[in-house]
């Protein structure tokens, strides 16, 4: 039972990332990034390439994952950071599945729709509790560590013309700042911490495969990020939480319909996370946890 | 040139055009939202898909001709494409359009687990008699093929009918023009819009089928094709109609040829690929006027 709950804190952890990338991107600077599950995997897969198959050393994984994740994501933008914000949001639902499309297809490259197993986990696996408990404390550690980097952020200058970027690109550029420049960076640091999430995910379950990376995962970050508050980095953490709690109460609850079959209870809770989804996006757009609205620096 | 090279190419090249015509149809539907409610609606595939189990269920349940079941698959999949407009899309789109696109994939994976639900994940068949293909000089086709591209022609022709020649048809393009304009000349676009919704959702409902009657349904039927959906109206300029159809047929005889020269499981990514280099060279697409 209580290996069961470090597993969904640590899942949760692992939400509570790909949630502040979305927030990033999406309640920051307005890019809709309809392909957070494509960069999740690609995290998950650099980590897990270069340390169960390179042997390199388990700490170099994220890194390896938030970069490959970071140059993904200026690539996918690049083509669309000029045009409507609807051309970016076709692109990144594309992404994502050509993603998992060379996932299961290019078995040299990627162990093909059996996936890479084996992956070392950042503690050994073998120490039990001590691996569940070290895990979700670096977990919790870099929840914290993007949490702190996301405030420092949205109160710097930088912070600050992204937003002017999001509310009006026409005013921010006669401003005379760079809005390519502006949203492009904000989009690849959040596909970085999106590819952190996938390497944290990788090392913890010691396996991916391409049907982790379904696009469901997409729509429940929307649901945790627009229940929690889609432009604060603590609503986005806080929104994760409550989604796994949800997800978690949802299997406990299924035992009720013993009538149904496993696969029509799993279509039903798809079924409420989407209509979850759209509840709140129609009922309380600005989440649990609202922007606050900033003064002007005094001079 | 050898020749069964050439016969693998005009091959591939037949089945372009037959599966490009069934592409249009939802591209057509999506570019048609897309132009007078100016929001990409995500939910087409899931509404081809529902309108694909709406014309098995007439079809291999009811016993009916599949004709009756192409009739059905419109009626089904527009009228969930309305409700689902009139009872979450519309209310999203204070918003802006993002959240009314975010919104709609929302919808889409609702509809999608809705039909697994009822019909799980197995693969359908329709009842249709065993036919034989039919050799035409050095390529084969089958009598499934013919009606489904004579089909997906028909409902085409009616649909560039309606545009023309009705006065619905005509609101609806002053509206995809300019609809404070057209609001000024008295047209109601909410109706507009909902009929447009109708019309697109509809047709996305009779392509599904025809893929459908081509291999075999199951809830991710129009998942598979969405990007191939999405490359066409892209292609030919979000929001232009002849555009779409243009799309259609060139992203399907690029995939046929794709199939040839890689593996088969490539086919979707030719949209993404499509996709990224029309938006880096031309963003308004073949035939589009508005991209920024």
């Amino acid at each position: 039972m209580l290996t069961y709950l470090l597993f969904a804190l640590v899942v949760g952890s692992v939400y509570a990332l790909l949630a502040q990338s979305l927030m990033l991107s999406w309640g920051l600077a307005g890019l809709v990034n309809l392909g957070l599950a494509g960069f999740f995997a690609v995290g998950a897969y650099a980590s897990a390439m270069l340390v169960a198959w390179g042997h390199a050393p388990v700490l170099l994984g994220p890194l390896a994952a938030m970069a490959a994740a970071g140059v993904a994501g200026l690539v996918v933008c690049f083509s669309t950071l000029r045009l409507r914000d609807d051309y970016l949001a076709i692109v990144t639902l594309g992404f994502a599945e050509v993603v998992r499309l060379v996932a299961s297809n290019e078995v040299w490259l990627t162990g093909g729709t059996d996936g890479i197993s084996g992956i070392p986990g950042f503690l050994r696996r073998e120490s039990g509790m001590a691996f569940h408990l070290g895990t979700l404390a670096l977990a919790l550690l870099a929840v914290a560590a993007v949490y702190l980097l996301q405030r420092r952020l949205l109160r710097s200058p930088w912070g600050r013309a992204l937003r002017s970027v999001r509310e009006d690109e026409t005013v921010a550029a006669v401003a005379g700042k760079n809005v390519v420049r502006f949203k492009a960076q904000a989009f690849a640091l959040a596909a970085a911490i999106a590819g952190l999430a996938g390497a944290l995910y990788g090392h913890y379950t010691s396996y991916v495969a391409p049907d982790q990376f379904q696009p469901l995962i997409t729509i429940y970050i929307f649901l945790a990020v627009t229940a929690g508050g889609n432009a604060r980095p603590a609503g986005a953490v806080v929104g994760a939480y409550l989604l796994v709690g949800f997800l978690e109460a949802t299997r406990f609850a299924a035992e009720w319909l013993p009538e149904l079959s496993a696969l029509q209870r799993a279509s039903l809770r798809e079924m409420l996370v989407g209509l979850g989804l759209v509840v709140v996006l129609s009922l309380r757009p600005d989440g649990l946890l609202p922007e606050r609205s900033q003064k002007a620096p005094s001079r | 040139m050898p020749e069964d090279v050439l016969q693998g190419w005009l091959q591939a090249l037949l089945n372009g055009v037959v599966s490009g015509s069934l592409l249009a149809l939802p591209a057509l539907g999506f570019s048609a939202i897309f132009a007078v409610l100016r929001f990409p609606n995500f939910a087409v595939g899931a509404l081809a898909t529902a309108g694909a189990y709406a014309a098995w269920v007439v079809n291999a349940r009811l016993g009916l001709p599949v004709g009756a079941g192409v009739a059905a698959a419109f009626l089904v999949a527009a009228l969930v494409g309305v409700l689902l407009e009139a009872a979450a899309l519309e209310r999203l789109g204070r918003g802006g359009a993002l959240m009314k696109a975010i919104g709609s994939l929302a919808m889409a994976m609702v509809l999608e687990n809705a039909l697994r639900f009822a019909f799980g994940n197995d693969l359908q068949a329709f009842d249709l008699p065993l036919a034989r293909d039919m050799l035409l000089g050095p390529v084969r086709i089958g009598p499934q093929q013919i009606n489904n591209f004579l089909v997906a022609i028909a409902v085409m022709a009616a649909l560039w009918a309606f545009l023309a020649l009705t006065p619905l048809g005509r609101s609806m393009r002053a509206v995809a023009d300019n609809p404070d304009l057209a609001r000024l000349k008295g047209v109601n676009p909410r109706r507009i819009a909902l009929i447009t919704v109708a019309a697109g959702a509809g047709l996305c409902g009779v392509g599904g089928t025809l893929i459908g009657l081509d291999t075999a349904i199951d809830p991710l039927l129009g998942g598979r094709v969405l990007l191939s959906v999405f490359a066409a109206a892209v292609l030919g300029g979000l929001g232009s109609i002849p555009g779409a159809v243009a799309g259609a047929f060139v992203i399907g005889i690029a995939e046929e040829f794709t199939v040839l020269a890689l593996s088969p499981s490539y086919r979707m990514a030719v949209g993404f690929v499509v996709i990224l280099a029309v938006l880096t060279v031309r963003p308004a697409g073949l035939l589009g006027s508005r991209a920024a």
